[in-house]
């Protein structure tokens, strides 16, 4: 019984892990901006990352592996975020940079904000290029 | 199921080489070079080559992709598109790769048991090293006891690889006229979250490198494998706190002196077998039984791969470093102040101007 | 039936020969180095694809395996690895000087360069006679 339980939640944990890579690979072919299709591959990898552990080590039992899953788990837990982190910092310290746009100027933008690459109508954040490369 | 692994594998594989092939952004093809490093571990993987994947996953996905980054930061990003040779090129590939894909349908099928490839030597070593050698990784008693010779000259390859790079990347100490302004350049990184990650993180990777090194014998791993861990510990170290901080942990001179060493035990305990009378890297002659010799010739050559890997990966990042911060430090002199235009220091070019715009 | 069972080498020699053409038709040094990693990669796969026996464990010896894949291309392609990377290690390098000495790592600027160079030296060589004569 226990042992049908955790077969199940192992598969159901592997699938939503599968999903959430998937989502995050449409995102980073979808979105329009480099700071968004970050944030899109960051967040889903490591979720999906952490799922897919979990389910692993339910089908593993009491074992050495569990253990080895474990710190496995804890070590992507840390540094997949910093390395997002590391990559956001790296493109605002260069020639991507998110400027902010205060609220008075947006109405007037809204009307332009079709043509304008990398930012959405009505957004108040908006992604700038120092040296004419694409987003 | 296996197939449809291998297929997909393979089949990812194939893509992310033809579009490494046709990307003209540097920067990506790095990045896809270690997307392909990491699929190739994968698949050696499936193959059940597991010492195999864990070095290619090591090496092709983690120090290949860092020294490729660190020669485009002072080579320049972008490729000019270059159109004459393409024809030719393409008429001969496929040539030879036709030719090729003749000369295979005599070859054995993918997986066949009796395959030449499995006759002759393979079942010795699996069914005679637990008698003879008594560690149960396989791959480990071959490549360290029986074909040890192998194994010395990699480690020759390393060490002479980590020379040639010391020779043509050395910073020469003496240019008149040019102090280099370390001021200016950012050297430790400024982020915290970078700070406080590196600093939790290097211990672990110490901490991984010595277990890998360790439980060669009884698992994956061994000494290429421990000794690149390493390295990595040291080069994120270097990169968050920048070269002058990794420098004093572990300086260039040690560095060099360890990579030398690490090739010196591998030898010496060849000349060890030697001076008692038996074969050159015949482990038996190391202790009265020869299984335990075999164990103590086994761990000390592993841990001098491990040294000589270890320190020529940390001495080549530093040189590629030293470059990076010395071409940094350069422009920013430069934009302080005029350079005469007889320069001595700069070396003399035909095409100079392209130096300014290909950075 | 043949798809299945050669699959495994026509893959190979694909990779093989896309990383052929990167290294005699690209121009640009670093991407010729890539293309010499890709080659030796395909090589690896293919000696790994060889050693691969149906149905064997992984070659460390454990209880109740009989079965073991073959563990002789696995050492000799661990050897290979390495020394990949300390042959890419040392062309990287090289491609940092030649970057120094002439101002390009793109193979037609280096190949100009070096023309300029070559016929910039003739020509001092055949005005120095003339000097002497005065």
């Amino acid at each position: 019984m226990i042992d049908s339980i955790l077969h199940y939640t192992s598969g159901l944990l592997l699938l939503l892990g599968c999903f959430f890579m998937l989502t995050g690979a449409v995102g980073l072919l979808r979105f329009p901006n480099f700071y968004a299709r970050m944030h899109a591959a960051g967040i889903t990898d490591t979720l999906a990352t952490l799922l897919v552990i979990s389910g692993l080590m339910l089908t593993a039992g009491w074992s050495l592996a569990l253990f080895k899953l474990a710190l496995i788990m804890l070590f992507i837990f840390f540094t997949s975020p910093t390395a997002s982190h590391a990559l956001a910092r790296s493109a605002q310290l260069s020639t991507l940079k998110l400027t902010y746009v205060p609220a008075e100027r947006t109405q007037e933008k809204d009307q332009q904000a079709q043509s304008r690459m990398g930012s959405k109508p009505g957004s108040d954040i908006e992604v700038e290029t120092t040296d004419g490369s694409s987003v | 199921m296996e197939l449809l692994l291998d297929i997909a594998l393979l089949a990812l594989l194939l893509v992310t080489a033809i579009s490494i092939a046709w990307i003209k952004d540097l920067f990506a093809a790095a990045m896809l070079a270690g997307i392909y490093g990491l699929l190739s571990a994968g698949f050696f993987m499936t193959m059940g080559a597991v010492d195999v994947a864990f070095t290619e996953a090591a090496v092709g996905a983690g120090i290949s992709p860092l020294l490729i980054l660190l020669t485009l930061a002072l080579c320049g990003r972008y490729q000019r598109p270059d159109r004459n040779r393409a024809r030719l090129a393409t008429a001969l590939v496929i040539t030879v790769g036709a030719l090729l894909i003749s000369a295979t349908t005599d070859m054995p099928f993918f997986g066949d048991a009796n395959a030449p490839a499995h006759v002759h030597v393979a079942p010795h070593y699996i069914h005679q090293s637990m008698s003879e050698i008594g560690i149960p990784n396989i791959v480990t008693s071959v490549l360290a006891s029986y074909r040890g010779f192998d194994t010395f000259g990699e480690v020759v390859v390393i060490f002479t690889a980590g020379l040639g790079v010391l020779s043509l990347l050395m910073e020469t100490s003496a240019q008149p006229g040019r102090a280099i302004v370390h001021t200016q350049v950012e050297q430790q990184s400024r982020d915290i979250v970078l700070r406080v990650v590196a600093k939790v993180l290097i211990a672990p990777i110490m901490l991984y490198a010595l277990y890998v090194q360790f439980h060669g014998e009884y698992g994956p791993g061994g000494g290429f494998q421990a000794g690149v861990i390493f390295a990595v510990g040291f080069i994120l170290y270097s990169m968050v706190f920048g070269l002058d901080a990794a420098r004093r942990v572990a300086s260039h001179g040690l560095v060099q002196v360890l990579s030398a060493t690490g090739v010196l035990i591998f030898g010496c305990t060849g000349l060890l077998s030697f001076a008692s009378g038996k074969n050159f890297l015949d482990y038996s002659a190391l202790a009265g039984n020869s299984v335990t010799g075999q164990h103590i010739g086994i761990i000390v050559i592993e841990l001098g791969v491990g040294i000589t890997v270890a320190s020529v990966m940390i001495m080549i990042a530093y040189l590629f470093t030293g470059q990076l911060r010395n071409r940094e430090a350069e422009l920013a002199t430069d934009r302080h102040q005029e350079i005469p235009a007889g320069a001595p220091a700069r070396s003399t070019s035909t095409m100079h101007s392209l130096e300014q715009g290909a950075g | 039936m043949l798809l299945t069972s050669h699959y495994n080498y026509w893959v190979v020699i694909a990779l093989m020969m896309i990383g052929l053409y990167m290294v005699i038709a690209q121009g640009n040094l670093v991407k010729k180095i890539i293309g010499l990693n890709i080659f030796q990669t395909s090589v690896f796969i293919f000696y790994i694809s060889v050693g691969k026996v149906d149905g064997g464990h992984a070659p460390i010896l454990t209880e109740g395996e009989s079965l073991y894949s073959n563990p002789l291309p696995h050492v000799l392609i661990l050897t290979a690895i390495v020394v990949g990377i300390a042959t890419t290690a040392l062309a990287l390098a090289l491609t940092i000087r030649i970057k120094r000495a002439y101002g390009s790592i793109e193979e037609r600027d280096i190949q100009a360069a070096e023309e300029l160079q070559e016929r910039a030296s003739s020509q001092m060589y055949a005005r120095t006679p003339a000097r002497k004569e005065q």
